[in-house]
C-alpha cells in the first residue's frame, strides 16, 4: 500500500505510462492478431474473432479471484477440480429430476462450498499453506466427482441451457458481455475500493496488515469462496458449450489460469500487479491458443508453449521486482 | 530440548500408529478377500510400492526445503519414453546403461527446475507446474504421439522388472538400496543435515554459511534423477511407454510423504515415515480392487485420507506447542 501511494504521487510522465506491462500485453495481442490473420485469411472478421473469443473465455472467469489470491501471496490449484465437481453435481442433479434453474443454483452453491472449505482450512490452521490445502482438495474434489459419475457422462440438458455456451445478445456473445461486465466490476473493486487496497496490503506485508487492523482472515475467506463461485460459473459455461460433462473435465485449468495471472504481471511474491494486466493476458493466451490451433499445432505442443509462457512471464516479473529493489 | 523430545515422541507415535493402521487395513482386506495375502499378490504389491517409495524419498527432500515438485510425473514419462525409444532402436543396449540413460534425462529435468527455483527465485509450485507441461509436451513430441509397446522392447530391458537380485525382485532391491542410501544420507552426512537446516529456517541457514543455492540445486537434481530411474523401472514393469504415463502420479507421491509425516512447511520428515506412507498407499491401491471397491472411488478415498493426515499433523503440532507454553508458565 505504501509503495502504491508513493507511485501515485510521482509526477505524470508519458514515458512511464507506455513502459507499463499492460502496454506490452496490448502489443502482444496486436502481434498475435497479425500472426493469426497471416495464418488464415478468414481470421480477421467479426464473427470469427467473436467465435474464437467464446472458446477460451469460460476459464477466464477464474482469473479475477486468482489475481486477488496471488496478490495475497496465496495460490489455489483446486479450481480445475472445483469446476469438475460443480459441473458433475449440476448435471447429475438435473438428470435426477431437479429443475434446471435449481440445478444451476446448486452448481453455484457447490462451487462456493468448495472455495469456502479451502478458505476455512487456510484461516483456521494458519500454519497450513495454500499449496497443501488446495493440493489436498484438488484430489478430494475430483475424487468426489469420480465417485458420483464413475466412467459415465451426464447431459441431456434442456435446449435453452446451450444459450450459455453459444448464445448471442444482438451480435455479441453472451459470455463476452458477462465477462466484460465482471471485468469492469473486478477492476473497480481491486483498484478503487478499500477491500481491494486491503488485498494489496496483505500481499505486501501480511503481519503488518493484521496489526493495522485489516481483517486478513475474513478477506481470505471471501476471496477463496469467490474463487469457488467463479469456478462454478466456468462450469456452467463449459458444460453448456460441451453439452455434457464427465469427471475429467477442466483438467489442468489451474495451469491456464495461473499462467494468465502470471503473464498479467502479478508478482508471486505478493502485492504487485494489476487486475487489468491479467484480463489482457486472458486474451493473449486465448488468441495464441486459437491461432496455433488454426495451423494444426498439436495439443501437446500447446502444452509446451503455455508452460514456457508461464515460466518466462514469472521470470520477467521476478527480475523486474528485483531490479526495482 | 523439551520440544525436541516431544517431537521425537510424536514422530514415533505417528510411525507406530501408521504401522498399526496398515496392519488393521491388511487384516480387514484379508478377511474380506483371502486372495490378498498370497505370495503372488504380495510380490505385486511390493513391486508397485517400490517405484512409489523411490519417488517419495526424493520428494521428501524437496518438501523439507519448503519446495514442491509437481513435474515428476512428466519427468518420469519423458525419461521412460526416451529410454524406451533408445532400447527399441538399439536392442543390444545393456540394461544398466538404459537405467543410467533414464537417470541422466531425469537429472537434466531436475537441473532445469533447480535453476528456476534457486537462481531465479520462482515459487517451486509455479515453476514445476510450468515445467510439468513442458516435459509432458516433450514426451508426446519425442514419440510423435505413438506408444512404445512390449514387442518393440528387447527382453533384456523388460527383464529389469521381472528379474531378481539375491532372491529379491530387482525393483524392490533398487528401492531398498535407495532407502538405505537416503537413511545414511539425511541422518549422518553434513549435506543431509544442511537440507533440514535450509528447510527449518532458511535465513539462519544462510547466516550460518550454508549455500542455499547449492542445496536447492542438489535436492531438485536428485528428485529429477530418481524420477528418471523410476521412469525406466515403470516402462520396464508395464512394458509400454506412453505419452500420458504416470499422469497425476506426483499427487500420489506427495500424498505418501504427507501420510509419512513430512511437513510441507519444511524442515520435518523422516525416511521411515515416508516408507510407511508409501506402503499404506500401496496397500490401498492393491487391496481396494480386491474388496470390490470401484477403481473410480480410489481418488476420492485417497483425497479424504490426505485431508485427514494434513489436519492430524497440524493438530498434533498445535497440541505440542500449547503443551510447551503451559510448561513454560509453571
Amino acid at each position: 500500500m505504501v509503495t502504491r501511494t508513493i507511485e501515485n504521487s510521482q509526477p505524470f510522465s508519458w514515458k512511464r505510462l507506455f513502459l507499463q506491462w499492460e502496454w506490452m500485453l496490448v502489443l502482444l495481442i496486436i502481434a498475435i492478431f497479425m500472426m493469426n490473420s497471416s495464418i488464415s485469411p478468414y481470421f480477421l472478421n467479426y464473427t470469427s474473432v467473436t467465435d474464437a473469443t467464446m472458446t477460451f473465455l469460460d476459464k477466464a472467469f477464474i482469473v479475477f479471484p486468482m489475481v486477488m489470491i496471488m496478490l495475497m501471496r496465496e495460490i489455489d490449484i483446486s479450481v480445475g477440480s472445483t469446476v469438475a465437481l460443480s459441473s458433475v453435481v449440476m448435471a447429475t442433479a438435473y438428470n435426477a429430476g431437479l429443475p434446471m434453474i435449481l440445478a444451476l443454483v446448486l452448481c453455484l452453491v457447490v462451487g462456493a462450498l468448495c472455495g469456502f472449505l479451502n478458505g476455512f482450512l487456510l484461516v483456521k490452521y494458519r500454519e497450513l499453506s495454500a499449496v497443501i490445502v488446495t493440493l489436498s482438495t484438488m484430489i478430494l474434489y475430483r475424487g468426489i466427482a469420480y465417485m458420483i459419475l464413475e466412467d459415465q457422462s451426464a447431459g441431456d440438458f434442456p435446449t435453452w441451457f446451450s444459450f450459455f455456451g453459444w448464445g448471442y445478445i444482438g451480435t455479441i456473445p453472451f459470455i463476452l458481455i458477462l465477462f466484460i461486465a465482471l471485468a469492469i466490476l473486478f477492476v473497480l473493486i481491486q483498484q478503487k475500493t478499500v477491500f481491494g487496497r486491503q488485498i494489496y496490503a496483505i500481499g505486501s506485508n501480511p503481519t503488518a496488515a493484521r496489526f493495522a487492523g485489516v481483517k486478513v482472515d475474513r478477506i481470505k475467506l471471501i476471496v477463496f469462496t469467490l474463487a469457488g463461485v467463479m469456478a462454478a460459473i466456468t462450469a456452467i459455461f463449459l458444460t453448456a458449450r460441451m453439452g455434457s460433462t464427465r469427471p475429467n473435465v477442466a483438467n489442468m485449468y489451474e495451469l491456464d489460469v495461473i499462467a494468465m495471472v502470471a503473464l498479467g504481471g502479478i508478482s508471486t511474491a505478493g502485492g504487485k500487479g494489476r487486475m487489468l494486466g491479467a484480463i489482457l493476458a486472458v486474451f493473449v493466451i486465448g488468441y495464441l491458443q486459437y491461432g496455433l490451433g488454426l495451423i494444426n499445432i498439436p495439443a501437446q505442443a500447446l502444452l509446451v508453449i503455455i508452460g514456457l509462457l508461464l515460466i518466462i512471464s514469472v521470470t520477467i516479473t521476478n527480475l523486474r521486482v528485483k531490479k526495482r529493489k | 530440548m523439551l520440544q525436541q523430545l516431544n517431537l521425537e515422541k510424536v514422530s514415533k507415535f505417528r510411525e507406530v500408529g501408521l504401522l498399526g493402521f496398515i496392519i488393521i487395513l491388511v487384516l480387514v482386506i484379508q478377511l474380506l478377500n483371502p486372495a490378498f495375502l498370497t505370495i503372488g499378490n504380495l510380490r505385486d504389491l511390493l513391486t508397485n510400492t517400490a517405484i512409489l517409495s523411490i519417488l517419495a524419498l526424493g520428494m521428501m527432500l524437496v518438501l523439507i526445503t519448503r519446495g514442491i515438485d509437481l513435474s515428476i510425473g512428466a519427468t518420469l514419462a519423458l525419461s521412460g519414453m526416451i529410454t524406451a525409444l533408445t532400447v527399441s532402436s538399439v536392442p543390444g543396449l545393456n540394461p544398466i546403461l538404459a537405467i543410467l540413460l533414464g537417470i541422466v534425462v531425469g537429472c537434466f529435468c531436475g537441473v532445469m527446475l533447480g535453476l528456476l527455483v534457486s537462481k531465479i527465485g520462482i515459487l517451486p509450485i509455479i515453476a514445476s507446474l510450468g515445467l510439468m507441461n513442458v516435459f509432458r509436451g516433450l514426451t508426446f513430441w519425442t514419440s510423435g504421439g505413438e506408444w512404445v509397446s512390449a514387442y518393440q522392447m528387447p527382453d533384456s530391458f523388460k527383464n529389469i522388472a521381472t528379474s531378481s537380485i539375491l532372491g529379491i525382485n530387482t525393483l524392490v532391491f533398487i528401492a531398498i538400496l535407495t532407502f538405505l542410501f537416503f537413511y545414511y544420507f539425511v541422518n549422518t552426512t553434513i549435506t543431509g543435515r544442511q537440507i533440514y537446516a535450509v528447510g527449518s529456517n532458511p535465513d539462519s541457514a544462510s547466516v550460518s554459511g550454508i549455500n542455499q543455492t547449492k542445496i536447492l540445486m542438489l535436492v531438485y537434481t536428485m528428485m529429477g534423477g530418481l524420477s528418471g530411474l523410476a521412469g525406466v523401472l515403470w516402462v520396464s514393469k508395464y512394458a509400454s511407454a506412453q505419452g500420458d504415463t504416470a499422469s497425476g502420479y506426483e499427487l500420489t507421491v506427495i500424498a505418501a510423504c504427507i501420510l509419512g509425516g513430512v511437513s510441507i512447511a519444511g524442515g520435518v520428515g523422516k525416511v521411515t515415515g515416508v516408507l510407511l506412507g508409501a506402503l499404506l498407499l500401496g496397500v490401498l491401491s492393491n487391496g481396494l480392487p480386491l474388496i470390490n471397491v470401484s477403481p473410480f472411488w480410489q481418488m476420492g478415498i485417497e483425497g479424504a485420507i490426505i485431508m485427514v493426515a494434513v489436519l492430524f499433523n497440524t493438530n498434533i503440532r498445535e497440541f505440542i506447542e500449547r503443551n510447551n507454553r503451559l510448561r513454560r508458565e509453571i
